[in-house]
């Protein structure tokens, strides 16, 4: 395991403060009950990149993600975005920030319409008559979309509920996004069609923290990754000195 | 026809109300998936604080709506919702029902305290009164069932709407999926399901001031039997769909009082039935409603940001010994052997009578042990049991003139019999569904089976002797005592047994996942059937020896309410394990007693105390009693093997 030693700490603390970093996560813990899950884990995500979040199952990239989106309690350290402390905030109010997270699985309401699952991502940030036209330019960019607009997202297919769920930022994208396994399950024609929305998203300036098991696709549009291993940062820094870490990621093995 | 109109007119209002308390539950149910079965009581308690505002404070009928509906019904609710049911969100479902029916039990009590027992007879009407009539299509229409119908036709409206158009509305529902999700778009979901359950809670406020006229005389119970109408109007629908809970709602309080019209005038059908119709609704919906039977809960796909269920007993760090000869281990067996000899010694009749009742009560909790505790299957339906043992023992002896001890036998291989005709249904029922079809199974026979004179005799009762085995009489309370303690002792033991044996094993991969015990070649259809074959025979055996000490018995002794109060004691006492059934049968027997000689208004208060028990355990799982003995245990290991260091559970 890479010594994570005071050297980083204080370039973590330096990238917070000058409010270069987007996210930054600062010696933080977390567990699900009595399982912890992070082990004071620090890492920063520079505004306006890409970063790829890699590790094997249960490393804890979906518990990082949960993390900066509030859904899991903080137990100890700090989580900062855009040098505000976020720690322990509920996960609206971060949500309010624009700080978005397409949560692993299921990411739409199954039992709401296609419109009213996209009405309920506008109508708190946008109110409702600019709501209406945010729905439009999302119906824009996956005119499939519109087509299905009274069905229940529950009955859509697989790729047709991912085209949902980044409708939504593509129309109002947010200062930052997190996406958890985007591409999970879908064949590869539409996790083609993902990770164009990604780039265009990441060309609008919005900062991306891309979770994947497509290490490949990740990694050609990610600039920077950090990896997890056993709730720990096993590396983090510019993907040109990943070196071999990448190939071992793939063989299966876990860095450590 | 004209005779027919009239029916339907008279049943309008009836079913008016039910669809208000309906619509209320469903809104609950979706916002927080908490069956709320206190509603009845919510209602009860609006009600209350009207009448008690109007006829002794004097105040002006549109002061006294305001705050018993507007102000005291959702404050009631968001009380409900941050002190209780937004923690229990997604406990399992007996935790999620036990605090209910705690809540249920409890808090017409706790009004009892405050306001009094006095009856509050002749309640005032909100709108119009009672003694406004007008004539229309030829029936008689009074003010009070004109203004039911009229406000519930509003809610109705204002419901749709708010559902429909509005994005409060809109984020209702979305919380109703998933409450995480909706944070995650920058919604406060904990504010969404607060005002869904002050919706709620203003609907039965509204509902209890309405409906309080209709009776003579304001009582809880009633409120409780509407809230099972109106459950089965909202089962009608789903428990999702609010036009179908309405039109559910209005068509049994139409047949209810169609019924009335065109039955016999004071056969067993006219009086038995029409009371029952809802709950005949309630069981035939349950079985042949889709959405009801498969849970329709589409599932949280982000429920896995929970921390897993605490377990009820922490991981043992050593093994135990087989035989353990040191002094703490001897302590609880040397303290029930004294408690035994004093018995049979020393204490007070009256008290030992006292210990006797509580260890026939813990005979009949053991059945919830098998059933609820090792199969994972809630039943309301349990005093039910015990009453068929009860009764049979004593009709046998009376009417046939056989021993109480084969008229024990007959009437547990009856309630038996019984369990099995309920397995029957229940196979295809589980969870919130299977608990809601044996509540309306125990209400069916409340009205129906236990009045007939050769059941329970309704009210008058039923004398159930002592028994005699050949030359030794137990007619003695001493003597009477131990033989109560070798039949609890001898289910106790088989219930012991049976755990640690295949079925036990069967049993308990079922109440973990049926899906899942099916999956590893385990007969679910079987082991349900066995789970409640053996629950209602140790029922019956219990309700026997009950009704033995009592002497006689009657419906009310093992009416629906009794079988609230069994699940709930056992539930705060601890489901698990044997002794959480001897020690919840034995401390609400002593409750009982010692309250017994307060002041009327302190009456309830056992059932108060215990609802609040089953409110506590809700919050904390592991069960009070057997929470407790875990840190008295682990407090000793620590004591007994200081090396040993408690594990903490580190998983990556």
């Amino acid at each position: 395991m890479i010594d994570v030693g005071a050297s980083r700490l204080s370039e973590v603390e330096k990238a917070s403060s000058h409010g270069s970093a987007a996210l930054c996560f600062s010696n933080v813990s977390a567990s699900y009950g009595p399982y912890r899950a992070l082990f004071s884990v620090s890492f920063s995500v520079p505004a306006g990149s890409v970063v790829a979040l890699l590790g094997a199952n249960g490393a804890g990239k979906s518990t990082v993600a949960r993390v900066a989106t509030g859904l899991v309690p903080v137990t100890g350290g700090h989580v900062f975005f855009h040098g505000t402390d976020i720690t322990g905030w509920s996960a609206w109010r971060i949500a309010r920030l624009g700080l978005v997270h397409a949560p692993e699985g299921r990411s739409v309401f199954a039992t709401l319409t296609v419109e009213e699952n996209l009405e309920l991502d506008f109508v708190k940030s946008a109110g409702r008559h600019r709501a209406d036209q945010a729905v439009e330019r999302a119906y824009g960019f996956f005119p499939r979309l519109k087509e299905r607009r009274r069905q229940l997202a529950g009955t859509l297919s697989g790729g047709e509920q991912r085209m949902l769920s980044l409708a939504r930022v593509l129309s109002v994208p947010p200062k930052m996004l997190i996406v958890d396994e985007l591409t999970f399950g879908l064949s590869p024609g539409i996790a083609a069609e993902v990770f164009s929305s990604l780039r265009a998203l990441k060309d609008q300036g919005c900062t991306l923290l891309v979770v994947e098991q497509h290490v490949h696709q990740a990694l050609a549009i990610a600039e920077r990754a950090v990896v997890l291993a056993h709730g720990s940062i096993a590396y983090e820094g510019p993907i040109s000195e990943m070196g071999d870490l990448a190939e071992r990621l793939l063989g299966g093995k876990t860095a450590s | 026809m004209s005779q027919l109109l009239t029916y339907v007119l008279l049943g309008l209002p009836y079913g008016c109300i039910y669809a208000l308390i309906a619509l209320g539950l469903v809104l609950t149910y979706k916002s927080s998936r908490v069956f709320n079965l206190a509603f009845g009581a919510q209602a009860y308690v609006s009600a209350v604080v009207f009448y008690v505002a109007v006829r002794s404070g004097h105040w002006p009928i549109w002061a006294a709506g305001l705050v018993s509906i507007v102000v005291v019904g959702p404050l009631l609710g968001l009380l409900l919702d941050r002190l209780l049911f937004r923690h229990i969100r997604v406990a399992a479902t007996v935790v999620k029902l036990g605090a209910a029916i705690g809540l249920l039990l409890g808090i017409p009590e706790i009004t009892q305290v405050i306001v009094g027992t006095q009856p509050q007879d002749n309640p005032p009407s909100l709108f119009l009164p009672p003694s406004w009539v007008f004539k229309l299509a030829g029936t008689r229409v009074n003010g009070t069932e004109v203004s039911t119908v009229l406000a519930a036709a509003i809610v109705v409206v204002g419901l749709w709407v708010l559902f429909r158009f509005s994005t409060l509305g809109l984020e209702m529902r979305a919380v109703s999926e998933s409450p995480r999700m909706v944070e995650l778009v920058g919604v406060n979901s904990g504010e969404v399901s607060s005002v869904a359950w002050m919706l709620s809670s203003l609907l039965a406020g509204l509902a209890g001031v309405l409906l309080a006229p209709l009776f003579a005389t304001l009582d809880s119970y009633n409120f409780t039997l509407l809230l099972i109408a109106a459950i089965a109007a909202a089962a009608l629908g789903g428990l999702a769909s609010f036009p179908w809970t309405v039109l559910g709602a209005v068509a049994i309080g139409v047949a209810q009082e169609v019924m009335t019209g065109y039955l016999p005038l004071n056969s067993v059908l006219a009086s038995g039935l029409r009371p029952a119709l809802p709950f005949v609704v309630l069981i035939l919906a349950l079985l042949f409603h889709p959405g009801l039977r498969s849970s329709q809960d589409e599932g949280d796909p982000l429920a896995s940001c929970d921390p897993p269920p605490l377990r009820a007993v922490p991981v043992k760090a050593h093994r135990e010994h087989l035989i353990d000869l040191s002094l703490p281990s001897l302590f609880t067996p040397l303290v029930v052997a004294l408690a035994i000899g004093s018995c049979l010694t020393w204490v007070p009749q009256i008290w030992v009578g006292v210990i006797t009742v509580g260890l026939t009560y813990a005979t009949i909790l053991l059945s919830l042990t098998v059933l609820t505790g090792m199969g994972g299957q809630i039943s309301l339906c349990q005093a039910t049991f015990a009453g068929i043992g009860a009764f049979a023992a004593g009709q046998l002896a009376t009417h046939l003139g056989l021993g109480f001890i084969e008229g024990l036998a007959i009437g547990a291989v009856l309630a038996g019999v019984l369990g099995l005709l309920l397995a029957l249904p229940a196979l295809r029922l589980g969870g919130l569904a299977l608990a809601l079809g044996t509540l309306a199974f125990a209400l069916l026979a409340d009205n129906l089976l236990f009045p007939l004179s050769w059941v329970g005799n309704g009210q008058s009762g039923v004398y159930v002797p002592r028994p005699q085995i050949g030359p030794i009489s137990f007619a003695g309370t001493r003597s009477f005592f131990l033989l109560v303690l070798a039949v609890l002792v001898i289910c106790g033991v088989a219930i012991a047994l049976l755990r640690k044996g295949t079925t036990g094993r069967f049993l308990a991969a079922m109440g973990g996942s049926e899906v899942a015990a099916g999956a590893i070649g385990i007969n679910v259809h079987w082991a349900k059937m066995t789970a409640f074959v053996v629950s209602a025979v140790i029922a019956g055996i219990g309700g026997a020896m009950y009704g033995s000490y009592q002497g006689a018995v009657g419906a009310d002794n093992f009416n629906t309410l009794i079988s609230l109060l069994y699940l709930v004691l056992v539930v705060t006492f601890g489901v698990k394990t044997v002794a959480g059934a001897v020690n919840a049968g034995l401390a609400y027997a002593v409750l009982d007693h010692l309250l017994a000689s307060a002041p009327s208004r302190f009456g309830g208060l056992a059932a108060l105390l215990f609802g609040m028990g089953a409110v506590a355990f809700a919050l904390h799982p592991q069960g009070l009693a057997d929470l407790f003995t875990a840190r008295w245990k682990d407090q000793l290991d620590r004591l007994r093997h200081p090396w040993h260091g408690r594990e903490t559970v580190e998983v990556s």
